[in-house]
C-alpha cells in the first residue's frame, strides 16, 4: 500500500512561563514521541479525551504548529524543511475541517465569497463565469444549492455551515485532508447527515482523511483504522473492526466500557475508570497511563513502554496487553 | 397521586413584537423516585420545560400555560416568595455547564454553604461539617481540601460534582439536572452518570434528567419523553421506546447513533433540519421530514395520547384520522 503520510518521532513541548518575571517553570509535553503512517486513500481515526494531543497533532502534521522534534513526510516531501512559500503552494494538497462550523467562517463574507478565498490565495485565476461554475459545483457536491452561496454564516444552521466549511477545504481538490471534530457542535441527527456526506465525498473523490474526535463509536464506524492517544502519547493502533471485539491497551477498553449503549437491556456494570486525566505538567516516568490503570504493576511505574506490534496488524504500548479472553 | 404532573405545558415569549411558542403540548407524569429521562435535539425545547418546572422561564419573562403541579401543589399558581422557598430545597437544578455556574472568585465550600444555610437554619460551622459529609459522599477526594479551593484549580468533574454537591446539600426531593455531563469527557462522564444512578437508587431522590444523548437514557432511566420542535412527540418506559418505537422522529433518532461494530455505510440520517421556532410548520412539525406525512399531518398537529398503558404518542398513524 502506498503511504500518503509518513510521521516519524514527531514531539512538540509548550514552555509554561509564571510567576512575576514569566520565568519558565517548565515544559508539557503535547505530543510526545508520536510515529506512524498514512495510507492512500485510508480513513484513519483519531481518538481521545481533552487534553490527550489529538488537535495538536493535526496542527503539527499541517505544519500550522513547528515541532520540536520528527518528521512529517507528505508524498514523500519533508513538509519540515519546506520554505514558506513552497510550503504554502503545497498546502493545497493538505486541507483541514475544524471542529466549531460557528467561528471559521468569516461573518461578512457571503459563503460564495468565503468558498472561493482559497483560490485567490493560491493564486489561481478564474473568469468570474468559471468561478461561479466552480464554487456552484462544490456547493451542489455538499448537498447546498447556489441560493446559499448568497448567504451569510449566521444564516446558516450548524449543519449547512459545516457542509459550506466542507466545500471550502473540496475547492482546491486536496489530496489528504483533516477532520478535527467535525460533527462535536451538531445534534446526532445532522451528525448522521454529515457522516454520510463525507463517506460519499470518500467514494467520489478518492480522498484521505484523518478524522479526530473523542467519540469512539463514531471513529470505529467512520474509520478503517483507528489511533488511540491518552496524553500526547499514542498508546494503541488498532483496526477498527477489532475495536469491540480485541481491544489491546487497558485504556482503549476503558474508552469502550465508558460508552453508554443505547440499548436498556445491555446495562454496563464496568466499574468507570477512576480518577480524571491527569495535568499534563511533570508527566510520570513510567507509562502515562499507570495512575489510572487497574492492571498497572511497578514496572509500569518505572518505564514508559514502547509502541509494539501487537500481532494482528496494530501496535500496542503496554506491558501486559490484554487478550480477546 | 403523582410526584410531578406536568399538564398541556406552553411557554411562550415575545421576540420583536410577536409571540413565540418555543414549547407547545408537553404533558407527562412522574412518580417518587422514578429516573424519567427527556431527550431531544438542539432547540427542541428540553431545557425550557427544565426551567418551567423550577419556576425560571418566567424570571426570563416567559409566559407559562397549562399546569405543573409537584405533590399536588400547583407550581405556577405560586408567588416568586413561596417558588423560592421551594426552589433548592424541594426542587434542585443542576445547569449544565460547570465551568460557568461557579462563582470564581469565592471558595466552593463557601458556595456549597451559601446554597445550604439559604435554606436551612443552622450555624457556619455546622453547615461547613454538613457540606464536607455530602461531598464525601459525592467521591470528590480529599474533601477538606477541595472546600478551600476556587473553582479555577479544579477539573471539569470536580466542578460537577461541587454543582451537584449544591444541588443535593438541602435533601431535595426532585433534583432536575439539565445536561449534566455534556461538557465532560466520556470517562469522567460515565463517573457522574454512575452517581446519579446511586443517588436515586439509595436515597430515593426522583431524577428529571435532559440530555441529548440516548445512550445514557437507556442505562439510567425508568422513562423516557422525546422532544422535538418544541412539542413531546412520544412519552413511555425505556423498554417500549427502544424496542419499540412508535413515533417516526424516535425510530429514525435511534437510527442515526453509530455504534461499535456497525456495518460501514449502513448508519442513516434523517432528511432536512430542524426547524427554528417562530417558524413552526403547520400541522405535525416533524411532517417535512417525515416518510409518511399526509394531508392531515401538513395541517393539524396530532395530540399526545395514550395508545397503549403508559405509552403516549403525537402521530395520527397511531389513532388514525379524523
Amino acid at each position: 500500500m502506498e503511504k500518503i503520510i509518513e510521521i516519524k518521532n514527531l514531539s512538540v513541548s509548550f514552555a509554561v512561563r509564571g510567576g512575576l518575571l514569566l520565568r519558565k517553570i517548565g515544559t508539557v509535553k503535547a505530543v510526545d514521541d508520536v510515529s506512524f503512517s498514512i495510507n492512500k486513500g485510508e480513513i484513519l481515526g483519531v481518538v481521545g479525551e481533552s487534553g490527550c494531543g489529538k488537535s495538536t497533532l493535526a496542527r503539527l502534521i499541517l505544519r500550522l504548529i513547528e515541532p520540536t522534534r520528527g518528521s512529517v513526510t507528505f508524498a514523500g516531501i519533508d513538509i519540515l524543511k519546506l520554505s514558506k512559500k513552497v510550503l504554502r503552494q503545497q498546502r493545497r494538497h493538505m486541507q483541514m475541517v475544524f471542529q466549531d462550523p460557528y467561528s471559521v467562517m468569516d461573518p461578512r463574507y457571503t459563503i460564495f465569497r468565503s468558498i472561493a478565498e482559497p483560490f485567490q490565495i493560491q493564486n489561481i485565476r478564474f473568469t468570474t463565469e468559471e468561478k461561479r461554475k466552480k464554487v456552484d459545483d462544490l456547493l451542489e457536491l455538499v448537498g447546498l444549492s447556489s441560493e446559499h452561496g448568497f448567504s451569510y454564516p449566521h444564516e446558516l444552521s450548524g449543519g449547512q455551515k459545516q457542509r459550506a466549511d466542507i466545500a471550502r477545504m473540496l475547492a482546491l481538490t486536496p489530496q489528504f485532508v483533516i477532520l478535527d471534530e467535525p460533527t462535536a457542535a451538531l445534534d446526532v441527527s445532522v451528525q448522521a447527515q454529515i457522516i454520510k456526506l463525507l463517506e460519499g465525498l470518500r467514494e467520489r473523490l478518492d480522498l484521505t482523511l484523518l478524522f479526530i474526535s473523542h467519540d469512539l463509536s463514531l471513529v470505529s464506524y467512520f474509520c478503517d483504522r483507528v489511533i488511540v492517544m491518552y496524553l500526547g502519547r499514542i498508546v494503541e493502533i488498532i483496526s477498527a473492526d477489532l475495536i469491540g471485539k480485541n481491544p489491546h491497551h487497558p485504556y482503549t477498553q476503558a474508552l469502550i466500557e465508558s460508552i453508554f449503549k443505547a440499548v436498556p437491556d445491555e446495562k454496563s456494570t464496568a466499574a468507570p475508570l477512576e480518577g480524571e486525566v491527569p495535568s499534563p505538567f511533570n508527566l510520570p516516568r513510567g507509562c502515562v497511563f499507570a495512575s489510572r490503570c487497574r492492571y498497572a504493576q511497578p514496572i509500569c511505574l518505572e518505564k514508559s513502554p514502547n509502541l509494539e506490534e501487537s500481532g494482528d496488524g496494530g501496535q500496542v504500548a503496554c506491558y501486559f496487553p490484554l487478550d480477546s479472553n | 397521586m403523582s410526584f410531578l404532573k406536568v399538564k398541556d405545558l406552553q411557554v411562550e415569549f415575545r421576540v420583536d413584537k410577536k409571540m413565540i411558542k418555543p414549547i407547545e403540548g408537553v404533558s407527562f407524569q412522574m412518580q417518587k423516585g422514578e429516573v424519567l429521562g427527556m431527550v431531544g435535539e438542539t432547540g427542541s425545547g428540553k431545557s425550557l420545560t427544565a426551567h418551567a418546572i423550577v419556576g425560571l422561564s418566567t424570571l426570563a419573562g416567559g409566559v407559562i400555560g397549562g399546569s405543573i403541579k409537584f405533590e399536588g401543589q400547583d407550581l405556577l399558581s405560586l408567588s416568586e416568595k413561596e417558588m423560592q422557598s421551594i426552589r433548592g430545597a424541594q426542587i434542585a437544578f443542576i445547569p449544565q455547564n460547570p465551568m460557568t455556574s461557579l462563582d470564581p472568585v469565592y471558595r466552593v465550600g463557601d458556595q456549597i454553604i451559601e446554597a445550604l444555610r439559604q435554606h436551612v437554619k443552622i450555624s457556619k460551622r455546622e453547615a461547613k461539617l454538613q457540606v464536607i459529609e455530602v461531598m464525601a459522599r459525592l467521591n470528590i477526594p480529599n474533601p477538606e481540601r477541595v472546600f478551600h479551593q476556587y473553582p479555577h484549580q479544579l477539573s471539569g468533574g470536580l466542578k460537577q460534582r461541587i454543582v451537584i454537591a449544591i444541588g443535593v446539600c438541602t435533601n431535595p426531593k426532585l433534583l432536575v439536572a439539565d445536561e449534566p455531563t455534556t461538557a465532560l469527557d466520556v470517562t469522567v462522564q460515565a463517573q457522574i452518570i454512575r452517581l446519579f444512578k446511586e443517588m436515586t437508587v439509595e436515597r430515593g431522590i426522583s431524577l428529571f434528567l435532559i440530555t441529548h444523548d440516548l445512550g445514557v437514557i437507556a442505562q439510567v432511566c425508568d422513562k423516557v419523553a422525546v422532544m422535538y420542535a418544541g412539542n413531546m412527540v412520544e412519552f413511555g418506559s425505556i423498554e417500549a421506546l427502544f424496542k419499540n418505537p412508535r413515533h417516526p422522529y424516535t425510530k429514525a433518532l435511534l437510527d442515526c447513533i453509530p455504534t461499535i461494530g456497525m456495518a460501514k455505510g449502513s448508519l442513516s440520517a434523517i432528511y432536512g433540519s430542524v426547524p427554528s421556532s417562530g417558524v413552526y410548520p403547520s400541522g405535525c412539525r416533524y411532517h417535512p421530514r417525515c416518510p409518511y406525512a399526509d394531508e392531515q399531518c401538513r395541517k393539524t398537529m396530532p395530540p399526545l395520547l395514550e395508545v397503549e398503558v403508559e405509552n403516549w404518542v403525537a402521530c395520527y398513524k397511531y389513532y388514525g384520522k379524523k
